[in-house]
């Protein structure tokens, strides 16, 4: 048993990804299997590895975890990415629920129909820059400090920056009225951990194509 | 100020159900302010007391909460309810968000058509018996104790407990083959907190009706 955590997924993003980002920050190596078969998921199932059927499975001191969130939490826990106390835990979490919500759509969005494709669009577009981006815009200026809560780098920092780059994919110019977020968003990329997962090699994931959608369909049905 | 949480949703179960029961386990009197049409959501808004334009709110220790899971997440620590260390906040976690999941399924039943609503009816049968409850009914029984996490009651086993009730209301035969979960179900249904909140009179909502998902289609724009 190497120690570092071990995660189990498809070979993209989909709901792995904000664990994978999370750990990268937190400067914890981990390794990678990638589920590329229906079959693989059906023995991963059968073996009993799955507490409720799904990945992302991540196995980690000496528990099999499932559940994206209860996944994060702990690992937002352990690495001290979580607040100093009960309020600034309530604070990271309501940020990083609602940024969620808006990974969610992106995350659905390769797998709706085309003629949805663009309406879709719209919509992240809409609630990107309507209803979430000016939280935190407002946020980072009422304080004035670098990160989103406690003046210290938290779970909430490393979601945001996440989506604020995935939504830059389909949108590049999406935050030119919040140039709060725009400083935030540099000042985040620079830091010395997540730095390293922005380079190449690093286990960051593309942005999902149609190779990617394929197998998913077929791991998943 | 009243001290007491205030809860802002519509008058119905939706996703602030979850949280009137874990402040009814832990014995926190809380106050409701319902949203009965499209304006007094737009009041909200407008006065800019929803973090992301969403309900359920709860005002509460001077926040005003919003997004379902902070909130719980939030309850279940302040009153000693989500474990004694990481490990168990862990297990707590992956328990409730396998149930949240089963539940969310019966809340969106009532919103899709009739051809939809009878596929997806047997689908959370199906999960009911062959994903979620198997899981519980096995902890229990590795175990033996009356809890799901740590031999003390936690979030978990009121969420389960919730759910349980939940899915009995779909099928009242559900939990024939999980014995254990049906003592379980016994035990919690019995803690005082719970009992009463249980009881007719009390802050619990009943299932949907037709009135009130036309009502919340309004309120909402679905």
């Amino acid at each position: 048993m190497s120690g570092k955590p071990r995660l189990t997924y498809c070979n993209g993003r989909g709901r792995m990804e904000p664990v994978r980002w999370l750990l990268a920050a937190a400067g914890v190596e981990f390794e990678e299997k990638f589920l590329e078969t229906r079959e693989q998921l059906l023995k991963l199932i059968k073996d009993g590895d799955l507490l409720f059927e799904q990945v992302p499975l991540v196995e980690i001191d000496g528990m099999k975890m499932v559940q994206t969130r209860a996944i994060l939490s702990y690992i937002a826990g352990k690495y001290n990415l979580y607040g100093k106390d009960l309020k600034e835990r309530a604070l990271i979490d309501m940020y990083v629920e609602g940024i969620t919500d808006l990974m969610q759509m992106i995350l659905m969005f390769p797998f709706s129909p085309p003629e949805a494709k663009e309406k879709n669009l719209a919509s992240i577009a809409e609630k990107a820059t309507k209803r979430y981006f000016p939280v935190f815009e407002k946020v980072l200026k009422q304080h004035g400090q670098d990160f989103l809560v406690g003046n210290r780098f938290s779970w909430a920092d490393v979601q945001l920056l996440e989506a604020i780059l995935a939504v830059e994919e389909k949108i590049p110019a999406v935050l030119s009225g919040f140039p709060q977020l725009q400083v935030f968003k540099t000042k985040m990329s620079n830091m010395p951990t997540i730095k390293k997962f922005l380079q190449p090699g690093s286990p960051r994931k593309p942005p999902p194509d149609e190779h990617y959608v394929a197998s998913v369909m077929a791991i998943f049905k | 100020m009243a001290g007491k949480p205030k809860l802002y949703y519509s008058n119905g179960r939706g996703k602030m159900e979850s949280i009137r029961w874990l402040l009814a386990a832990a014995g926190v009197e809380f106050e409701e302010q319902f949203i009965e049409t499209k304006e007094d959501l737009e009041k909200l808004r407008n006065d800019g007391v929803l973090l992301f334009q969403q309900v359920p709110m709860v005002e509460m220790d001077g926040m005003k909460m919003v997004q379902t899971r902070a909130i719980l997440s939030y309850l279940a620590a302040k009153y000693n309810l989500y474990g004694k260390d990481l490990k168990e906040r862990a297990w707590i976690d992956m328990y409730v968000e396998g149930t949240t999941d089963l539940m969310d399924m019966i809340m969106h039943l009532p919103f899709y058509s009739a051809e939809m609503k009878e596929k997806n009816l047997a689908l959370i049968i199906e999960r009911a018996r062959n994903r979620y409850f198997p899981v519980y009914e096995k902890a229990l029984k590795d175990h033996g104790h009356d809890y799901l996490v740590g031999n003390k009651l936690s979030w978990a086993d009121i969420h389960v407990l919730e759910a349980i009730l939940m899915v009995e209301e779909c099928k009242p035969d559900i939990l024939s083959a999980f014995p254990l979960l049906q003592a379980f179900k016994g035990r919690i249904s019995n803690i005082p907190t719970i009992k009463k909140f249980l009881q007719p009179g009390s802050q619990r909502k009943p299932p949907p009706d037709e009135k009130f998902i036309a009502k919340v289609k309004k309120i909402f724009n679905i």
